[in-house]
């Protein structure tokens, strides 16, 4: 089983990351509605897609977070990107294969997958 | 849900709703007595005589964005199905206690699931707090505890960081392979 010594090996490789990251008051932040409906509609490996992704990357200024139910339970998961200085976009009926997308073009990129968001599928 | 370890994430997720600053999830299989008990503990708030009258009743909820509470209807169901029980103990100011014994070989007893992806799932969504983890098959043990994570680690460097779940998701996934080595039995 893992070690505990192992875990110190990996607290010095990670002390100058966690500074740099320490600092990012203007970061994006996803946030994963995380309650039992979102929980039974298939919001866990959603939530570990975007946090593989935004590592796989290196994206500093991007924070996953979870929130409760945001309140559209048929149309979980549900994941909402806030940008400084932007409008909310709300994604729903999220799945892992989505999320690569929305991270290179809406994240990185800065245009938000409109096909992926609840206003598309309300039309 | 299509996995118990979603269950045991969404029943947690009470407890952080509920201040803890301690969850302790407990797997214990006991094939000879065809059981399996899941408990999920915290020291959080706790509820008073009234409401734990109400927490099995999907109508009710202290929500406010939707009227129904399907998490703990769900886990008791899920129990129920198989010819186990769910029971909720608590008292207001110390904390919380659910516990859920399944038929281990029932035919509608769900699979564990991911259980180290719950795990870090909690403690990414809460890395203020601590969790422990307990599993024992047949009385194999083990346990991952953040408390000893966070004394290995120091103040600068936050739970939530991906390295460091991955670390700890792997120390559960290992943990667990070692005490039980045939994962179709989970």
């Amino acid at each position: 089983m893992k070690s505990l010594e192992e875990l110190a090996a990996l607290r010095e490789q990670m002390k100058n990351k966690v500074a740099m990251r320490q600092d990012n008051s203007a970061a994006t932040r996803v946030v994963v509605g995380m309650a039992t409906c979102g929980i039974a509609a298939g919001a866990r490996p959603v939530l570990s897609a975007f946090v593989e992704e935004v590592n796989r990357r290196s994206l500093q200024d991007v924070v996953v977070t979870q929130a409760g139910c945001i309140g559209m339970c048929k149309l979980e998961p549900i994941v909402e990107v806030f940008q400084p200085g932007k409008e909310k976009v709300t994604y729903v009926k999220m799945t892992p294969e989505k999320v690569a997308r929305i991270v290179t073009e809406h994240l990185v990129n800065g245009s938000p997958v409109t096909e992926y968001t609840v206003g598309a599928y309300m039309e | 849900m299509q996995e118990l370890s979603l269950n045991i994430l969404d029943i947690a997720e009470n407890s952080v709703k509920a201040g803890a600053a301690l969850v302790t999830v407990g797997v214990c299989y006991r094939p000879a007595q065809d059981r399996l008990t899941v408990t999920i503990a915290d020291d959080g708030c706790g509820m008073d005589a009234e409401t734990l009258q109400k927490v099995t009743d999907p109508f009710y909820t202290t929500r406010t964005t939707r009227r129904v509470g399907m998490g703990l209807p769900l886990w008791k169901m899920a129990a129920e199905m198989t010819g186990g029980s769910m029971t909720v103990q608590s008292t207001p100011g110390a904390g919380t206690v659910v516990t859920a014994v399944f038929g281990m070989g029932h035919i509608d007893r769900l699979p564990l699931g991911d259980l180290p992806q719950t795990l870090v799932t909690l403690i990414g969504g809460s890395p203020e707090m601590d969790f422990r983890l307990e599993f024992d098959y047949d009385g194999r043990q083990f346990a991952v505890d953040t408390r000893e994570v966070r004394q290995v680690l120091g103040e600068d460097i936050p739970l939530s960081e991906p390295e460091v779940l991955g670390f700890i998701a792997g120390q559960a996934a290992e943990g667990i392979a070692e005490c039980c080595p045939r994962p179709e039995l989970l």
